[in-house]
């Protein structure tokens, strides 16, 4: 049976284990983010759509779902998050998709690329991704906005968040590779002109806006969590009843 | 038809016009398996299980998703959203596929410990390989149906590699596509197949090889067979009904695979992106390659074996024939003994070094290659194949235990 486990594991290993390999990125931090923390998911989800939403649908989502999940009642789901009409010309409903009144085209025109629905980011990216990418934006001249990123180079997002965060420039470190040949990355920043936010309260938002795209990537988590919880205990009861009945029928062999 | 007459009710009026009891008994309930099933003996009925439940699924998903380039993606999101329990229904078939190839692997290992493939049960090994292939296949388009990026580069990659047969090649990818890139055509077509054509093949095969593990009888640990010795009756003396004993037991086997099954299910459904690649959760793109191109882990070990050969044409032969040889393995094999248990120490070292190979190559397939994960690819290809050449060798003058007459 030991071998048996063994050989399991074994067989499981490939599946587990190897972490995907970066390159040199700054800022380069780990969040965890807290999915009973209301809270901080509806500041989130204002930043979202005063600052991002403009640009980036979260299509896959509707209003009164995030209202219903992160206790926002439709009143303040119409007053504080829906600012678009729909296509009577009437204030978008709260069942709405969370779209935004940006066509493709002129996207296309004045970003070279659509912005992407940002619905499932969190599941394709990573939440610690998007905490360091939102936090990396650099003063660079030789980029058409003027802006740079530590995490994604040579981004083509303007730094939407420059009024909140300010701008800052990197600091330049070295490092040696496997030869041994030093290289030059990025070890910090340094803020030129600051933002109307500290940085701990610009980390704080970004923090609360990470949180949010988490929530959004995969609403119904808590939910599935429950359920699975549930549904193991049940199967531990109903193994021992197997297990017994098993015994049961079997005493007769052998 | 049964002439006993033992039923006079409904099952009596049934049982004279189709053979209800009759099959009952011959499958279930006067089955006789050996009474010495251990651990590996459960794979079987998890395998029947995990194809109900991916049918089942299946056909839930069916109804909400839509098969068309522009609305796929944006669908099986609203299953996950939308659909009333749909996103359980959709974590259960995507697990389901991985947690099918779990076990048909481990399934198809216990065949090779115990000699489960030789004579008399070539044919059931060969119904098994054709399962084996009719999964793949079914896992493949099935992978093409989220139209994520990985979906789409996965197909784009796998297809292409047909492209490498000489003359008909390129005819032969755009046929296999409809088109000439990855599109809605190719879409509609493996979306057909998948929840038609193929899904009505495998559960053929399924009953055509348990047709015929039951006209032979099944093997066991100790590789003797159970119909050498029968009681005045005709009944193996090593024998049990399948049914209390085996479905009892079986019970407990489901419940702990239910265990492991749900855990994943509901607590890690990615499986750190191997259940479910991180670059699927961004739509399909034709005009933005993703950095790596790996497919699902269950296919790694083959992918591996591909690219450890420079030539592509070669790799893709090779490819093929890491599958095609374990169809020719009852042949290949020409011991006598069936178990590992009486089997040569040389056996039991080939088996080691196919399972170090098989996974070896399976976690190389899944990395983006380099020159020294390339060359240990080579070895653990050429331990694959070793292990073939191996089991031909050693079996024609193998240094046997003695076998036992009956099971203790």
């Amino acid at each position: 049976m030991k071998k048996t486990l063994i050989l399991i594991a074994g067989l499981l290993l490939p599946v587990i284990g190897f972490a995907a390999g970066g390159g040199a990125s700054f800022p380069n931090d780990d969040i965890t983010i807290d999915w009973d923390d209301k809270a901080s998911m509806q500041r989130g989800v204002r930043t979202y759509v005063n600052y991002c939403m403009g640009c980036h649908e979260v299509s896959y989502s509707r209003y009164n779902r995030v209202g219903a999940d992160l206790e926002i009642d439709d009143d303040q789901l119409m007053q504080n998050l829906i600012f678009t009409t729909d296509k009577y010309g009437e204030k978008t409903k709260v069942g709405a998709l969370m779209t935004n009144t940006m066509n493709a085209d002129y996207a296309a025109e004045a970003f070279g690329i659509v912005p992407p629905d940002l619905s499932l980011i969190a599941r394709s990216r990573g939440v610690d991704w998007l905490y360091n990418y939102l936090r990396g934006f650099y003063v660079d001249e030789s980029r058409p906005y003027g802006m740079n990123n530590g995490v994604f180079e040579k981004v083509g997002m303007p730094h939407v968040l420059a009024e909140l965060q300010g701008y800052q420039v990197p600091k330049m470190g070295t490092r040696l590779n496997s030869d041994g040949e030093k290289y030059e990355v990025i070890v910090g920043f340094d803020i030129v002109k600051p933002g109307s936010l500290s940085p701990s309260e610009y980390d704080q938002t970004i923090h609360d806006l990470v949180g949010f795209l988490d929530y959004v990537s995969e609403p119904y988590r808590q939910t599935r969590q429950n359920v699975g919880t549930g549904v193991l205990i049940f199967l531990f009861l109903f193994l021992i009843l197997a297990y017994f009945l098993k015994k049961e029928f079997w005493k007769d062999i052998h | 038809m049964n002439t006993d007459n033992k039923n006079n009710g409904l099952a009596g009026w049934i049982d004279q016009r189709f053979p209800m009891t009759k099959m009952w008994e011959e499958h279930i309930s006067k089955y006789y398996a050996p009474k010495n099933f251990n651990f590996w003996y459960f794979f079987g009925s998890l395998a029947l299980l995990v194809l109900v439940l991916q049918i089942v699924t299946g056909i839930f998903l069916t109804m909400h998703y839509k098969p068309d380039g522009a609305e796929a993606f944006i669908s099986v999101e609203h299953i996950m959203r939308d659909v009333d329990w749909g996103w359980l229904i959709r974590y259960l078939h995507s697990t389901g596929a991985s947690a099918f190839f779990v076990i048909i692997y481990l399934h198809m290992f216990r065949g090779l410990m115990y000699g489960s493939y030789q004579k008399p049960r070539e044919l059931i090994w060969i119904f098994g390989m054709c399962i084996f292939l009719a999964l793949m296949a079914e896992a493949f388009m099935g992978y093409l149906l989220p139209w994520g990026q990985m979906s789409f580069w996965g197909a784009q990659v796998i297809i292409s590699l047909f492209g490498a047969i000489p003359i008909v090649g390129d005819d032969l990818t755009l046929w296999i596509r409809g088109d000439f890139v990855i599109s809605d055509a190719t879409l509609n077509r493996f979306f057909a197949l998948h929840v038609i054509a193929v899904p009505l093949v495998l559960v053929m095969l399924v009953v055509m090889h348990v047709i015929a593990l039951h006209e032979v009888g099944s093997n066991n640990p100790e590789g003797v067979e159970i119909k050498k010795h029968k009681d005045e009756n005709g009944i193996p003396l090593d024998g049990i009904p399948f049914h209390p004993y085996y479905s009892v037991k079986d019970i407990v086997g489901v419940v702990v695979f239910l265990i492991l099954f749900s855990s994943v299910v509901f607590f890690m459904p990615e499986m750190g992106g191997y259940f479910l690649e991180h670059a699927n959760f961004i739509p399909a793109n034709p005009f933005k390659t993703p950095e790596h191109i790996a497919p699902v882990w269950y296919f790694t070990p083959f992918y591996a074996i591909l690219r450890a050969v420079p030539h592509k044409l070669s790799g893709v032969l090779a490819m093929f024939a890491a599958i095609a040889i374990l169809f020719l393995l009852p042949w290949i094999d020409r011991g006598k003994v069936h178990s590992i248990r009486y089997r040569a120490n040389s056996f039991r070292w080939l088996l080691t070094m196919l399972v170090i190979s098989f996974i070896g190559l399976g976690y190389l397939g899944a990395l983006p290659p380099t020159e020294l994960k390339t060359f240990f690819a080579q070895v653990f290809s050429v331990g694959y194949f070793g292990f073939f050449l191996g089991i031909w060798w050693i079996s024609k003058n193998e240094k046997t235990k003695p076998v036992p007459e009956r099971i203790l």
